[in-house]
């Protein structure tokens, strides 16, 4: 059981990478002073990544479907949580509409892969040509937005993002023939290189006597798209744009006055940011096989705010944990309702509901960790990494 | 032209209700500089109460108002007290994203207590009774609501800018250092704030969950939010922006509704995106509102 967590909410690199070689980023994003590597840490750094790789890559033979399927929910929402994290918490920019592009590159996939037909129309594209495009979709979605998020500051940009989700939602209400109507559309199979990303009943796959079936297939596609968006996160931070955005977001009228170009640097983190949505929502569609409007609310973009916040704000790794926290919560208190106190083990048991005492735990874990450590679980990790490097 | 006026009247009459839950979000914001996100819950929580209270027991409605009125205002007094007073110094998103958290918490009990279908009916005095005059037909509620958000909004206003209290909140508002050297406590002045906000938003959730809305809903709590972008058109700093804003949103909401056969073009339950669509129109000429202060910055 331990297994697709450490693969799913860290991948295998987070845990070396956030080691501090160059991680004067990680310890605190408003001080980036390159820090010279130590051959030490580096060559632990290469075990670290080594075992990881190799760990993930066991996942599937030892991981039963239910936790699979869970790792594939994380994972999606880790790549769209580090979209959401760079907008807020590298750029400074409050977004509540992070779901209206992730709705496009949901949407975008299962309407440019789908076949027409009586269900939805589709112009039945090539599936990762329809993923491509869809995310270049949300990416314009994102640039058209932002003459309006470059003008604005803070919380009224946080207000006027939430008017997209609502936009979005008047759209997918208005257009059955791309949704399908209320009860939502399922979504086209992924096929790359003439695998597909599917269970095939007819033929069972077997690679050393374990079934390759769906979740099994999806879980490496979805660990390497993960895998590339933290470590483009990660290079985007340390780099050039890293730190302007960060100079815009800490004092914008002197980020402006040593050469920063303010504007071009809001649009283009609304930019990156709605891509990763757009990868997380054609992610999203995938994992969950069916896509239904009203999953792309208030309460979406809440819960993505949840994640990175939780996760501890402008942190690549805090991004992906907090999204595998959030996303695993109303699961696996679902499944383990029998044996918690106070949960209802079936609908209209007594006690509570799984998916509310999910929120009651994530709302409360946000208030908790915004009053007493506002770095979130990065945060935590860190003092704890201090301590052991103290106590050595 | 009669269709126009009851328009009218129902919009103006929503938009003192959003009026209403727009000043609350301005007054906190004005003085303790935090954007509020836990609005819609404190409306959420007055509101069940009052349905409560007006359900379970013979108690005059006037009874039932004021307990759901009262319970709105502690609950906001001590969100301010235990969880927003000791983020003071914080970054204002910090503080808006924890109150986002209140908001999840809160929307779920009470969604949770309603179940997640049903609606609590208000036992309002004015049911659905209708009142006619001449050619126009209009329903008790609205009038209601129009009324005492009239009077409520008077009597804050007076209030605001006579007693010593609302001086004090201006003050505070104005030069925050300044006020605090003068001898005004700058934490009963935000405590004050809150609980202001509560009472205001338990009066606006009653008139949001009368005829010819069936009662409190899970889904009122989304038509509360639409008082976010009245206040962001008003203005977040801006107390008689918040009005104007909230006027603008229910007049637009309701015409639209209203006028829905003639707009067909602009999909089904266009109303509901109308007010994001105005507040998005407004930033874009004026990216802090219509009465906001724009925001300086020295270099």
């Amino acid at each position: 059981m331990s297994e697709p967590r450490s693969g799913a909410t860290s991948g295998p690199l987070s845990t070396a990478t956030s080691e501090p070689p160059s991680g004067a980023v990680v310890t605190d994003p408003a001080t980036v002073a390159p820090a010279s590597p130590r051959p030490r840490g580096r060559r632990r750094l290469v075990v670290v990544a080594v075992l990881g790789a190799a760990a993930a890559l066991a996942v599937p033979f030892v991981a039963d479907a239910f936790w699979l399927q869970l790792a594939l929910f994380a994972m999606a929402a880790a790549v769209a949580a580090l979209g959401l994290t760079l907008l807020l918490g590298q750029a400074g920019q409050l977004s509540l509409g992070h779901t209206f592009f992730l709705a496009i590159g949901a949407y975008g996939y299962t309407y440019l892969a789908a076949e027409d037909g009586p269900l939805g129309s589709g112009l039945g594209l090539p599936p990762a040509l329809a993923a491509v495009l869809a995310v270049a979709l949300a990416g314009l979605a994102g640039l058209l937005f932002s003459p309006i998020a470059g003008r604005l500051r803070g919380i009224y940009l946080g207000i006027a993002s939430l008017g997209l989700v609502f936009f979005g939602l008047h759209i997918l209400d208005n257009a059955p023939s791309l949704t399908g109507g209320d009860n939502g559309r399922s979504v086209p199979v992924f096929t790359l290189a003439g695998v597909r990303f599917a269970a095939d009943p007819d033929q069972p796959q077997y690679v050393a006597n374990v079934l390759f079936g769906r979740e099994q297939k999806l879980w490496y596609l979805f660990l390497i798209v993960t895998v590339v968006a933290y470590l483009y996160f990660r290079n985007l931070v340390r780099g050039r744009p890293g730190r302007a955005l960060r100079a815009v977001r800490d004092r914008e009228s002197m980020a402006e006055i040593i050469g920063v170009p303010v504007t071009r640097y809001k649009a283009y983190a609304f930019l990156i940011s709605s891509m990763y949505a757009g990868v997380g929502g054609v992610l999203y569609a995938l994992a969950f096989r069916r896509v239904v409007p009203e999953a792309f609310g208030v309460a979406l973009a809440v819960e993505y705010l949840a994640m990175v916040v939780i996760g501890g704000l402008g942190v690549a790794g805090g991004a992906v944990a907090g999204a595998a926290f959030v996303s695993w919560l109303p699961p696996v208190l679902e499944r383990y309702s029998v044996h918690l106190p106070g949960l209802a083990t079936e609908p209209g048991a007594a006690g509570i509901n799984p998916s509310v005492a999910a929120k009651f735990i994530y709302g409360g874990a946000v208030i908790a960790l915004l009053l007493f450590e506002p770095g979130g679980l990065a945060g935590v990790a860190r003092r704890l990494r201090r301590r052991t490097t103290a106590q050595q | 032209m009669t269709l126009f006026l009851q328009l009218l009247i129902s919009g103006l009459s929503l938009g003192a209700v959003y009026a209403l839950l727009a000043l609350g979000f301005v007054i906190v914001f004005k003085a303790s500089g935090v954007v509020n996100f836990a609005h819609p819950a404190f409306m959420m929580i007055g509101t069940y109460v009052i349905a409560r209270v007006g359900i379970g027991t013979s108690l005059p409605f006037v009874l039932a108002l004021l307990a759901g009125v009262a319970a709105a205002a502690i609950v906001a007094v001590a969100v301010q007290r235990l969880l927003v007073f000791p983020m003071a110094g914080r970054s204002v998103i910090a503080v808006s994203i924890m109150t986002i958290g209140v908001d999840v918490i809160t929307q779920t009990e009470i969604v949770r207590r309603i179940g997640l279908d049903a609606y609590l009916p208000m036992h309002d005095p004015w049911g659905d009774k209708l009142l006619r005059v001449g050619d126009l037909t209009v329903p008790q509620t609205r009038i209601a609501a129009l009324v005492v958000g009239i009077v409520v909004i008077a009597a804050f206003f007076a209030w605001f800018k006579f007693s010593t209290w609302g001086i004090a909140m201006r003050a505070v508002a104005e030069d925050p250092s300044t006020a605090a050297l003068m001898g005004v406590r700058r934490v009963t002045v935000s405590a004050l704030a809150w609980t202001l906000a509560g009472a205001l938003a338990a009066i606006a959730g009653l008139f949001m969950t009368v005829f010819p809305s069936p009662g409190l809903q899970p889904a009122t709590a989304a038509v509360a939010l639409r008082a976010f972008p009245a206040a962001i058109i008003g203005g977040l700093d801006s107390t008689g922006g918040a009005i104007v804003g909230g006027l603008v949103v229910g007049l637009a909401e309701t015409l639209a509704q209203g006028y829905a056969g003639d707009l067909t073009f602009l999909g089904d339950g266009f109303h509901a995106v109308l007010p994001y669509v105005v507040m998005v129109g407004v930033l874009l000429v004026r990216p802090s509102g219509l009465f906001g202060t724009r925001e300086l910055h020295r270099v």
